[in-house]
């Protein structure tokens, strides 16, 4: 491996930035991609647009038929799929920094398992839908956080019993979920199985509001705390030497990481792997230290694009859910990481 | 006395370690703290710098409790070396020695010229610019220690604490890390430090605090405290105390091995 990206100091007056000009340059391009993959999105579907119409739609000066596609139709799926994939790669990025762990994202520690608990009880038992269903994520993420905190705590949240019981956890409500969808009826059970998937077909601006609202609050908290996640990855008690508030660091930025899973999650499903997976790519490309999660927001933001479009494209006039492309997706990742990690450790 | 301990219990859950302690660290004085392993040394150290908190007790910094200070505040002042820091994967050594900044920074002011001053200098006086572009875990472990002392220096703290700092390290860097010590002394810091060798101690240290199970026996100039029936009643070993032709400070000659067994 190559040695780490240099650093540049910006400064003007008493103003100081540390800089890493290739995290920049990565997270520009990602951006770059996603919103290209998102433009191509915008124009392909039932009724293939060029791209000009779109971007005049965009820009308010395209005609009634195209902007009922553009923005009416295709839009809110668009942005549905890039903030949903912003969130998950920044959520994840924190969590697999707080617990040191690359296993350590919400899909992984049962975050999302619980969001779907939430959501199939709503579904199967209270028989609600639309909001009600997106609430009924955000309740049982949280809560499932919070019991898996509750139950990892001893003397301090250490980070690996953190991640073991996240996985026993998810476990169990794995089981829990396939049992609600077994006593449920069956036209339920198809639909709640098929929201287990993720997917973004069919949203709308009432979805794309729910996880615009969690990037726009909560993104900003995690950058804020950016540093602290930095220096906490050096160790509780480096942490506290250097003059970080731990606990209140720490507890700011998983309540933050679980918010935007769980806005992701109401919003498109468990979407599975690209929490897991968009943190370490993105670092493998900026070869920074550190959580890097804007660039693990737009790594995100650009995989969850990518796969709605190839959702779209695979299989001939059939629009699959996306979680199922992501899902092929973290396979290989995984298979990939498990034999890397073994080479690595010799 | 800027750093103060009163009345301390500290203990790991409900294995306590020392209680009723008290240590006051004499400002502008170069203490070493030696005795026997598993002591309470490093507890002592880690509650100073309020990485433990005391179950019962207070640590006084400048005159104020230690708890009711704003961490970075503390973080200005006091600096530690820790005896077995996590390594951390993937960063490098100028990073890494950067991060030692952190109580300096804020978010509109991440890398001053101060900044980049201080990690510069920590680098330079512990010998680790050559290694700025290694990764840390892939150094030895005594280039590692350097490192980390590193952190610890880029810090700029008027107090240091250092958990054993010479651990890893072959002769001569053990002396360069001593010799770094007295000079950061000289230049107005309160430096305490761990050190296995009582010889080393006795050579470097202006005071000595010595303890047994969790308990302090003596504290002094090594001249006053460094007693042959002192070294027997802290570490159970015969010895005879002469005077370092080097640096007329107390040497430690442990007993043979035949005196020992007929002594005891
Ligand atoms: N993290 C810990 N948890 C429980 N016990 C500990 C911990 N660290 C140290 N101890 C115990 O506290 C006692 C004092 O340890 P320490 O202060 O590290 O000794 P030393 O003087 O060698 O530095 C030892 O008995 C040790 O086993
Ligand atoms: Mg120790």
């Amino acid at each position: 491996m190559k040695a780490g990206s240099k650093v540049r100091a910006v400064r003007y007056g008493p103003v100081s930035l540390r800089l890493h000009p290739r995290a920049l340059a990565v997270g520009a391009a990602l951006l770059l991609v996603a919103l290209a993959v998102a433009l191509v999105n915008l124009t392909s579907g039932d009724f293939p647009l060029p791209a000009s119409d779109v971007l005049r739609s965009l820009v308010g000066q395209g005609d009634a038929g195209t902007d009922f596609i553009v923005l009416e139709l295709r839009l809110p799926r668009v942005l549905l799929t890039l903030l949903v994939g912003a969130a998950l790669g920044a959520g994840g990025a924190v969590f697999q920094s707080l617990t040191r762990n690359p296993l350590g994202s919400p899909d992984f520690v049962g975050i999302t398992v619980g969001a779907a608990t939430g959501a199939l009880v709503v579904m199967l038992i209270l028989g609600g839908g639309g909001v009600q269903v997106a609430t009924g994520a955000v309740i049982g993420c949280v809560a499932t956080s919070v019991g898996i905190y509750l139950l990892a705590f001893r003397r301090g949240a250490q980070p690996f019993r953190l991640v073991l019981m996240g996985v026993g956890v998810s476990a169990l409500l794995e089981a829990f979920n396939s049992y609600l969808i077994y006593r449920g009826r069956l036209d339920e059970a198809m639909a709640a199985q098929v929201w287990q998937i993720g997917s973004v077909n069919g949203r709308t601006w009432t979805e794309v509001t729910i996880v615009g609202v969690a990037v726009a609050v909560l993104l900003p908290i995690a950058l804020y705390y950016g540093r602290q996640l930095t220096m906490l990855s050096l160790g509780d008690e480096m942490a506290v030497l250097h003059g970080v508030p731990v606990e209140r660091s720490r507890i700011v930025l998983a309540l933050a990481a679980v918010g935007l899973a769980a806005g992701a999650t109401a919003a498109a499903g468990p979407i599975a792997f690209v929490a897991l997976a968009a943190p370490p790519l993105a670092a493998r490309l900026t070869r920074s230290p550190g959580a890097g999660i804007l660039p693990a927001a737009m790594m995100g933001a650009a995989l969850l694009t990518a796969g709605d479009w190839a959702a779209q494209h695979t299989l001939p006039g059939d629009d699959i859910p996306v979680g199922i492309i992501t899902a092929a997706l973290g396979g290989v990742y995984l298979t990939w990481l498990l034999i890397h990690e073994r080479r690595t450790r010799g | 006395m800027r750093l103060r301990a009163s009345d301390l219990t500290l203990a790991y859950d409900r294995r306590v370690v020392a209680s009723n302690l008290d240590v006051s660290i004499t400002d502008g004085s170069f203490t070493v703290i030696v005795g026997p392993n598993a002591c309470g040394k490093s507890t002592l150290l880690k509650a100073l710098a309020r990485v433990l908190t005391p179950q019962s007790g207070a640590v006084h910094l400048d005159g104020r409790a230690i708890s009711s200070y704003p961490s970075k505040e503390v973080a200005r002042r006091l600096g530690m070396l820790p005896q077995s820091p996590v390594v951390p994967g993937g960063i490098v050594v100028e990073e890494l020695v950067a991060r030692g900044r952190f109580a300096h920074q804020r978010l509109l002011r991440q890398w001053s010229p101060e900044d980049e001053a201080a990690v510069a200098d920590a680098m330079r006086l512990t010998g680790t610019e050559a290694l700025a572009d290694r990764f840390v875990d892939e150094l030895s472990g005594g280039q590692r220690q350097r490192v980390w002392l590193a952190v610890a220096l880029a810090q700029q703290t008027s107090i240091l604490l250092l958990d054993e700092p010479t651990t890893f390290l072959d002769l001569s860097h053990q002396f360069e890390v001593l010799d770094l010590c007295a000079d950061l002394h000289e230049q107005g810091r309160t430096i305490v430090a761990v050190l296995h060798d009582l010889n080393h101690a006795c050579r470097y240290a202006t005071e000595l605090i010595v303890m047994r199970d969790g308990a302090v026996l003596a504290q002094g100039p090594p001249a006053e405290v460094m007693t042959a029936e002192l070294v027997e009643r802290v570490f159970a070993m015969p010895c005879r105390v002469m005077t370092d032709p080097e640096t007329e400070t107390p040497m430690i000659v442990p007993a043979s091995r035949a005196r020992r067994r007929a002594l005891a």
